[in-house]
């Protein structure tokens, strides 16, 4: 019974496309270009070269290495998260205790601190505890970071587990570990695929803790690769937006694997 | 934010509600987890988040050049701030993009989420492209900014009868202006999902009701899908005042801060302070404010709309 089509939005919504295509469409065939024919034909005109230097030319100033260190980041957080969270979205969820509720509210509050808050102390621990430079300095605040928003969506998933399938198992003289095990974890798939991707993004495009935290060449992470490839190298467009390109291509294939989990857990923010 | 947050979640059917006040019976504790269960993310993120928090307060107190060890000299970062020029117009350009983020994103966002949740054919590709910002790093995005407005390789130099000189980083209207574009560009996405999210929540026999009653579209989108959005809104613009006061890579990398100071916000003064200036006192002073201000902000926009009251939007539905 819906009603005709909505012209104007219609039309609105075209101009955006172009708003955020444009750009897009530009960078993609300027990293394709050579640098000679960016620079005299300009950005918008018809490529009348072809090359894949722009994307070899980054992996040649180390961003092989960045990537490698990137995912060891990416990987240890999500571990980390995994490990976390599970556990205590299921106490916010199913205790009836006043120190998990106290909890909870902590965590509710740490979804208003942001990095920029916390960077100077930040820098201080983690010099303090010896990790200045070290990975494993990024990772720490990185995933402490992911937890509050990881804690809410799974919480959310985990509160559609209906009551009568504890009651069902509590009657059977099920521990609270065992239905964690064999009720919760396999029910809230949904919920820790969308904390994985949540934290994965997070981890993958984090740049101010590897900015303060970490400053060799063998610490770098892509996002900071980036950043100094610009500062260097910043007349090199094409150069620079291959690098570009090929920061975001893992996030686009677990967006492409994941994109249902991804809006969820987007959408969810919204609060609704 | 934190009420918001707890608020938002009234999905509390009838099924909810009958076991919100659960008799204090053996029978309702039988396998439940302890606090025990939340524990070790407890003291994790307490340790990485919440005592730099306390920290962050202590270190605006002491002078700190990231050497030696912090010396306590009490309220002088603070005085210091406040008879510094860079600081307070750093305030006031903070609080300008901010408010032109949320001014110029949520009736793009808004427009764009409505109609993103109705049913037209090839809403599902658009939106996939219009999804493609929001994966990409704050850094990816201002690298690719800075480099597609270039002043001598970017598109102004293309197109001077738009841009002038092309040097749209040289000066600061101009500066401000693509730092808040950049913003929108990135952001309105990120906004149209919650919208989206949330228009598709609206319940049908509304505008059944409004269409009998002979109420056109446009008629509908102000007297029934803006005042159901309502909470979606308010939620959207706390994200983009918190995001707003705490941009920081776009600024970093597309103008540094300048021209000269023009464009230096709270949060680059703040970074440019501490780790290239390493006066950590003053960082930690600047970044205390921050907080502070987040917090009272978002504090007032829940206030203010009522929101903590948690009027329903579902007010009249049933």
């Amino acid at each position: 019974m819906r009603r005709r089509p909505n012209y104007l939005a219609g039309a609105g919504s075209l101009v955006w496309l172009f708003v955020v295509g444009l750009p897009l469409y530009v960078m993609l065939a300027a990293t394709l270009r050579t640098r000679q024919d960016y620079a005299e034909n300009g950005p918008v005109s018809i490529p009348d070269s072809f090359t894949l230097d722009n994307y070899t030319g980054a992996f040649d100033s180390g961003f092989g290495q960045y990537f490698f260190n990137t995912l060891v980041v990416t990987a240890c957080v999500i571990g980390i998260v995994l490990l976390l969270v599970p556990p205590l979205a299921y106490a916010i969820v199913r205790s009836r205790g006043r120190t998990t509720s106290a909890i909870f509210r902590l965590f509710l509050l740490g979804l208003a601190i942001p990095a920029q808050a916390v960077i100077v102390p930040m820098f201080y621990l983690i010099s303090e505890a010896g990790l200045y430079d070290n990975l494993l300095g990024v990772i720490l605040p990185t995933a402490a970071f992911c937890l509050p928003m990881s804690a809410l969506i799974l919480s959310g998933a985990m509160r559609d587990i209906s009551p009568e399938l504890y009651e069902a198992m509590a009657m059977d003289g099920a521990s609270p570990t065992r239905m964690f095990f064999q009720l919760v974890m396999p029910l809230s798939r949904g919920g820790l695929s969308t904390i994985v991707v949540f934290s994965a993004l997070q981890a993958w495009n984090g740049f101010l803790f590897p900015l303060v935290l970490t400053q060799s060449d063998s610490t770098k992470v892509v996002t900071l690769g980036l950043y100094n490839f610009q500062t260097e190298h910043g007349i090199d467009i094409p150069g620079l937006l291959g690098a570009v390109v090929l920061s975001m291509v893992p996030i686009l294939l677990v967006y492409l694997f994941a994109r249902r989990a991804l809006v969820r857990g987007l959408m969810g923010v919204g609060g609704k | 934010m934190t009420t918001q947050i707890t608020s938002a979640r009234p999905a509390a059917g009838p099924r909810k509600g009958a076991r919100r006040r659960p008799p204090a019976s053996n029978a309702t504790k039988v396998g439940r987890p302890s606090f025990a269960w939340a524990l070790p993310a407890a003291v994790f993120f307490a340790l990485f988040a919440i005592a730099p928090l306390v920290m962050v307060a202590v270190l605006s107190f002491m002078t700190w050049d990231g050497i030696s060890s912090p010396e306590f000299v009490g309220m002088d970062n603070w005085s210091r701030l406040m008879d510094d020029p860079v600081m307070l117009d750093s305030i006031w350009l903070t609080l300008l993009l901010t408010v032109l983020g949320v001014v110029i994103q949520t009736p793009l966002s808004v427009v764009l989420g409505v109609w993103a949740a109705g049913n037209q054919r090839n809403r599902a590709v658009l939106s996939v492209i219009y999804f493609i910002p929001l994966l990409l790093s704050a850094t990816a995005v201002s690298v690719l900014w800075r480099a597609l407005l270039d002043p001598n390789f970017g598109i102004p130099a293309e197109a001077t009868w738009l841009f002038g000189d092309g040097n749209l980083f040289g000066k600061q209207a101009t500066a401000i202006g693509v730092l808040a574009f950049v913003a929108t560009w990135q952001f309105t996405p990120f906004h149209t999902l919650i919208y989206q999210g949330a228009a598709r929540a609206v319940p049908e026999v509304l505008y059944q009701a409004a269409e009998i009653d002979g109420a056109g579209r446009y008629r509908q989108f102000f007297h029934i899908t803006l005042p159901q959005l309502r909470n979606s809104m308010i939620t959207s613009m706390i994200l983009m005042v918190v995001g707003g006061l705490t941009t920081f890579e776009t600024v970093l990398i597309l103008t540094q801060g300048g021209p000269g100071t023009d464009t230096t916000i709270s949060a680059y003064y703040m970074y440019d302070k501490a780790f290239q200036s390493f006066d950590f006192g003053i960082g930690a002073a600047i970044a205390l404010a921050l907080v502070v201000a987040a917090t009272i902000i978002s504090l007032i926009v829940v206030r203010v709309s009522g929101y903590d009251k948690m009027r329903s939007t579902m007010e009249g539905v049933s």
